[in-house]
């Protein structure tokens, strides 16, 4: 059984305390008599020790803080005792270690402001961080032989290939449910034969460029920010800078290249995908025959469906890596940092996409390729 | 009131239940026969070392001797292959985890790099592990103690409340020592506290150390570079060669012996700096003493 700290009060004739204190005072038996200390009422004048098994540093600043408090008097302090106090005292810590918090009305306040100031200072440093990178671009395209062609060749293969897989399969079974979905709303008005125009149509112009764009920043913008984020915190990337090698060409470069390479290919795959989910459930389920859903394609998509996600692609993955390095780069102090800026990769760089691609919708339509 | 002590108690009773006095016994750290490797590279190789009560432990030996994976072993976080360790009179060797929690709230350890969360203030750092053994402690006191333990580790009173990031290499040492001293232990196992120090702020961290050993009656077990700190506060000195510990002692006895390794290591340029440096204080010292 654990022994606690524990300690007797006596009144002498002019109302003051004498406390005996006994038991073990340590760290481990402190705890329950701590506040029973503090809220003692009547002065203390005497504070006996003489019964204590055993005391640390916790046990003298108590003391200590007794002593202190009312101006009491110690009796029966072992040599260790003394010492202990003696050092204890020489530290003069008081009140809480909390950080200071403001009342509840100017915090709100006050984080309001501070998110507003952030946001502005985001969007600076965001238009700076574009700017940095294209001055890279420059320096590279004058000195070429400053490009790093294994880097990007690296992450075309991570961003890529290696995603073909979940894409693929993603897409296949997007293209079904359109697919399915259309074919039994147009079957009211007998018009069936129209899910062709409407699969083939949607995953060329929107969804495969879309889905892919989300499936690239979840895998791929949150990788960028992680990798560099925890190169900002083991010093990395001031290392590099000291070598003289700068961090937007090494870092940034490469992995926004490589995206904005990687998203039309990836984006026309899902495409084709998605076209052969639906002809796969139109076979199925509508009898139309799985190589005529492919020909009447041909016929219904107007070629220009396809350069709208071709073109729409390269600018998505823009956006996908600017956001994914920058917000690695931002990166300091410690770990929570890096998932939180990971998080915000991936957040942003899916919200600006859809945005865009809204505007893109509208600016197509206006053009003519509606 | 009765029935809140009384479970108090079951909770707090059911990690330290175990809990005994201070150690007794003379040797709080017993290694003996200890394999430590890493495919097929050998680190340790049948090592054995006792360390005594209240003695401050110097380990020194070359890099890649293998002198911080002894202290992982020792404080369990790396499973030797072979070999009985005992701490504090219980097997770590042979421990489960939950095991030897009770030795746990007993020892203090400051990594090299301090190894503070880096998500918490400094003084919320030194109150993890009062939170984590004892529950019982309210928040004042407990906030209290984080403060005081900050000051006592020779921190300004303001750093308690920064963030590691916001500390410098050695302010971090001082505040991973204040969290590893959180639990007034028994031990302590400092992983090259002095390096990285500016030699003003070394010889500050050397005085605390040997200042705390005194007051707290600590054991301490340090491993290091420093020359300094091993003339000036280390009780004797474990030298780790040849994947064991090849002799134990204090600096003048280990001088005596003929391994090539002591003898560079001692007597070579840095050796001899540090030496003659010793030499010159407590000359210094004694004619000062004997006027008093």
């Amino acid at each position: 059984m654990r022994v606690w700290a524990d300690f007797t009060s006596e009144t002498d004739g002019n109302g003051a305390l004498r406390l005996v204190l006994n038991g073990p005072l340590v760290v481990s038996s402190i705890g329950v008599i701590d506040r029973r200390l503090r809220e003692l009422e009547a002065p203390v004048a005497r504070v006996d020790i003489t019964a204590i098994t055993d005391i640390d540093t916790v046990g003298a600043w108590t003391l200590w803080r007794v002593l202190r408090e009312n101006d009491a008097e110690l009796i029966g302090a072992s040599a260790k005792a003394q010492r202990l106090i003696a050092a204890v005292q020489t530290v003069k810590a008081e009140g809480t270690s909390g950080a200071h918090r403001l009342p509840f009305l100017p915090r709100v306040a006050d984080a309001i402001g501070d998110q507003v100031v952030s946001w502005g200072k985001g969007t600076l440093q965001m238009v700076g961080f574009l700017g940095a990178v294209v001055t890279a671009w420059g320096s590279v395209i004058r000195h070429p032989s400053r490009f790093r062609g294994k880097a990007v060749i690296h992450q075309l293969e991570l961003v890529g290939v290696s995603a073909l897989g979940i894409i693929g399969l993603m897409s296949f079974l997007v293209g079904i449910v359109i697919a399915q979905q259309g074919a039994e709303n147009l079957r009211e008005f007998g018009a069936e034969i129209y899910t062709i125009n409407l699969t083939g149509r949607l995953a060329l112009r929107e969804l495969g460029v879309l889905m892919t764009a989300i499936m690239v920043a979840g895998r791929s913008g949150s990788a960028f920010a992680a990798q560099i984020g925890t190169m900002k915190l083991t010093e990395e990337v001031d290392a590099m800078r000291t070598i003289g090698v700068s961090p937007v060409e090494a870092l940034v470069l490469p992995r926004v290249l490589a995206v904005m390479l990687m998203m039309p290919l990836l984006g026309f795959y899902a495409a084709l995908m998605a076209i052969l989910g639906g002809a796969f459930i139109s076979s199925l389920t509508l009898d139309i025959p799985f190589l005529t859903f492919l020909l009447r394609i041909q016929e219904v998509v107007p070629r220009y469906d396809l350069w709208v996600g071709l073109i729409k692609g390269p600018v998505f993955g823009l956006i996908i890596g600017l956001a994914g390095c920058y917000q690695g780069m931002q990166v300091q102090g410690n770990s929570e940092e890096v998932g939180l800026r990971t998080t915000m990769a991936v957040v942003q760089g899916i919200f600006v996409v859809i945005v865009l691609d809204a505007f893109f919708a509208v600016f197509f339509s206006s053009v003519g390729w509606g | 009131m009765a029935a809140k002590d009384d479970l108090l108690d079951d909770v707090t009773d059911a990690a330290l239940k175990r809990m005994p006095g201070p150690f007794a016994g003379e040797f709080p750290i017993e290694v003996s026969g200890l394999t430590n490797s890493f495919g097929d590279q050998v680190i340790h190789q049948d090592l054995s070392l006792q360390v005594r009560r209240g003695e401050i432990l110097g380990v020194v030996g070359g890099s890649g001797t293998g002198k911080s994976v002894l202290m992982r072993s020792i404080i369990g976080l790396q499973q030797p292959d072979a070999g009985e360790i005992t701490v504090l009179g219980d097997s770590i060797t042979s421990a489960r985890d939950d095991d030897d929690i009770d030795i746990r709230s007993r020892w203090g350890v400051l990594f090299q790099g301090g190894a503070l969360f880096s998500t918490l203030t400094v003084a919320e750092n030194v109150e993890v592990p009062l939170k984590q053994f004892y529950p019982e402690i309210e928040d004042e006191l407990r906030h209290e103690i984080a403060k005081f333990k900050v000051k006592l580790s020779g921190l300004p009173e303001n750093a308690a409340n920064k963030f590691p990031s916001e500390l410098s290499g050695g302010m971090r040492k001082r505040a991973g020592l204040a969290r590893a001293l959180a639990l007034d232990p028994e031990l302590l196992f400092l992983d090259e506290p002095t390096a990285g120090l500016d030699p003003i702020g070394a010889a500050a961290f050397d005085a605390l150390t040997k200042e705390l050993q005194e007051t707290l009656g600590l054991t301490v077990f340090l491993i290091t570079h420093d020359l300094d700190t091993l003339h000036e506060i280390c009780d004797r000195v474990a030298v780790l060669a040849d994947h064991k510990v090849i002799a134990v002692d204090t600096i003048p006895n280990l001088l005596k012996l003929d391994h090539p390794w002591i003898q560079e290591y001692f007597n070579g340029p840095r050796g001899r700096a540090a030496q003659t440096a010793q030499h010159r204080a407590k000359a210094i010292d004694k004619p000062a003493k004997a006027g008093e």
